[in-house]
């Protein structure tokens, strides 16, 4: 908790006290810890001198700031319709059997947590996904068991 | 291979160098007047989608007096099946601050944003290289003028203009009422041009070939080219930059698989045209406006499945102030369920059609108003596909 609250301050420092500052810091919390817990967000109120429901109301509007517990790697498959076409199912699929886990949930580690998202921009070359910020294109099961993979190697 | 009935261009990514801000340069020694009134001649309009004419939203902005105005790049590029902007934005990305830095001259902003998409964040790293450049460069034309990017966090209705300044602000992405309009209150409640990222390389690009050399690609109508996001049942998608004023038939002719049944053009918000009506749908302002969104589809694939990902996509999507969006994206979707699984029988599509027709007229924001499009669209060309 205290460290958290060590981070919270420190981008208080960098994007200020003010209403503005709310999207940048929330933003910079979740790329440090991936997901936002009440505490946070009840400490980042506290700063901001606004309420603790407000910064609530602003988290929960956005997809990309996830209030639940997060897997270090968060992998969102775009589920747009071209995805659809291009063998996205499969794509959903491979992930889930080589994390072990269904889509929304995380492995045990705390290492992968997978979920889907709308479209993210690449059409021209679905399937595709986000690893936390990386994007993945024309992606194959072959392709998708060698990234998780490489990721799992990474540690 | 055929001659190509399509017209080509390429004044968005040409030739490039991410340090040569000549352009830049000599328009800024240009009175501003001079400068609006090329862009007005020019006849570029939005390239979002919208299609307001671009060099008007420039001169009310210059008119207005205020401590502070702003320029902002509208990068939240969401629609499904447009990859236009993040192929700008990777590319030629000089090019968008050149353009945002000339509007700011011109309307007497010294403040700029990029409001870029959750979803491009692995660009940011690059993106800030090339701001240091521009940096340099504003220095040294002791230009005041500076630019900040702001990261969206995975909300497509940010796209909408006022609910991008909500979000810029810090609070939850839900449309303000128009008007007051950007121009007169937008970012902070002061005086905002906002436009899309292509809008932007396009006017930069207009201040250095002129307004007649741009004025002479497209029709009356829809002056200029414009990028388009091909994508689907083609062998080729990609990015193409064409003329406006094409037919849907030669477009189909030219990317299309040999097979194609339908096209969806302008993304889940815009319009479906079936094969019968490719050879009579002009693309451009006086036919089927769009942002770029080209996503065809083949025989084999399913209406019904492609409506309800679109309907799927709006529900989430939808920001949830207004009840016709919030309620009616779900009851079109669930209703049209309904109409498949035999629940409900055909006659339940014209109360649907109906809904569609009330979100078009009161819901609050574009993205409520326009799910009329696709649904209708989709539904009316192909019924058989929704009931059996």
């Amino acid at each position: 908790m205290s460290e958290t609250i060590e981070l919270i301050d420190k981008y208080v420092v960098k994007y200020g006290r003010t209403r503005e500052a709310l999207m940048p810091l929330l933003q910079a919390i979740v790329e440090e810890k991936n997901y936002l817990t009440r505490d946070d967000m009840a400490e980042i109120a506290t700063r901001l001198n606004i309420s603790a429901a407000d910064v609530y109301g602003t988290a929960s509007f956005y997809a990309f700031l996830d209030l639940e517990k997060r897997g270090k790697y968060v992998i969102r498959v775009c589920k747009s319709i071209i995805a659809e076409m291009k063998g996205k199912k499969e794509i959903t699929k491979t992930l889930e059997n080589v994390l072990k886990i269904k889509v929304g949930e995380t492995t045990a580690d705390g290492m992968f947590t997978l979920l889907e998202t709308n479209d993210i921009g690449w059409s021209d070359k679905e399937p595709s996904m986000l690893i936390n910020h990386t994007p993945y294109t024309d992606l194959t099961p072959d392709k998708v068991i060698q990234i998780i993979t490489e990721y799992r190697n990474r540690h | 291979m055929n001659q190509s009935k399509l017209k080509r261009s390429d004044i968005i990514f040409g030739k490039y160098t991410p340090t040569d801000y000549n352009v830049l340069e000599k328009t800024v020694k240009r009175p501003p007047e001079e400068i609006i009134s090329d862009i007005i001649k020019s006849g570029i309009r939005g390239r979002g989608g919208a299609g307001f004419p671009t060099g008007l939203k420039w001169k009310y902005a210059a008119t207005l007096k205020s401590d502070e105005k702003y320029v902002v790049c509208n990068a939240d590029e969401g629609e499904p099946g447009t990859f236009k902007d993040r192929e700008i934005l990777l590319r030629v990305p000089r090019k968008i601050f050149s353009g945002m830095a000339i509007c700011g001259y011109v309307i007497g902003a010294k403040k700029g944003f990029l409001y870029l998409r959750g979803e491009y964040a692995f660009m940011l790293p690059q993106l800030y290289k090339d701001l240091e450049i521009l940096d340099a460069k504003l220095k040294e034309l002791a230009l005041d003028f500076s630019i900040e990017i702001r990261l969206g966090s995975g909300a497509y209705v940010c796209g909408e203009e006022t609910a991008l300044f909500e979000s810029m602000e810090g609070y939850r992405g839900e449309p303000r009422n128009k008007p007051p309009y950007p121009v007169v209150a937008g970012f902070r409640n002061k005086p905002t041009v906002i436009n899309n990222v292509e809008t932007i390389v396009t006017a930069q690009t207009i201040c250095k070939i002129g307004p007649e050399d741009y004025a002479n690609l497209g029709t009356t109508d829809s002056r200029g080219s414009k990028l388009f996001s091909v994508s689907g049942d083609t062998p080729i998608p990609g990015v193409y930059e064409l003329e406006l004023g094409m037919t849907l038939a030669d477009f189909v002719e030219e990317y299309g698989d040999g097979d194609t049944k339908a096209v969806q053009v302008g993304g889940a918000s815009g319009f479906c045209v079936p094969r019968k009506k490719f050879a009579e749908t002009i693309i451009g302002f006086e036919g089927i406006p769009t942002g770029g969104s080209m996503m065809l589809f083949n025989n084999k694939r399913s209406m019904y499945h492609v409506l309800q990902n679109f309907l799927e996509f709006f529900c989430e999507e939808s920001c949830g102030q207004c009840t016709p969006c919030r309620i009616g994206t779900q009851q079109l979707r669930d209703g049209l369920k309904a109409i498949k699984d035999k629940v409900k029988d055909e006659d339940y599509l014209e109360t649907l059609l109906g809904l569609t027709e009330t979100m078009k007229l009161s819901a609050k924001c574009g993205l409520g108003q326009s799910v009329a499009n696709a649904f209708k669209s989709i539904v009316e060309n192909f019924t058989e596909e929704m009931v059996y």
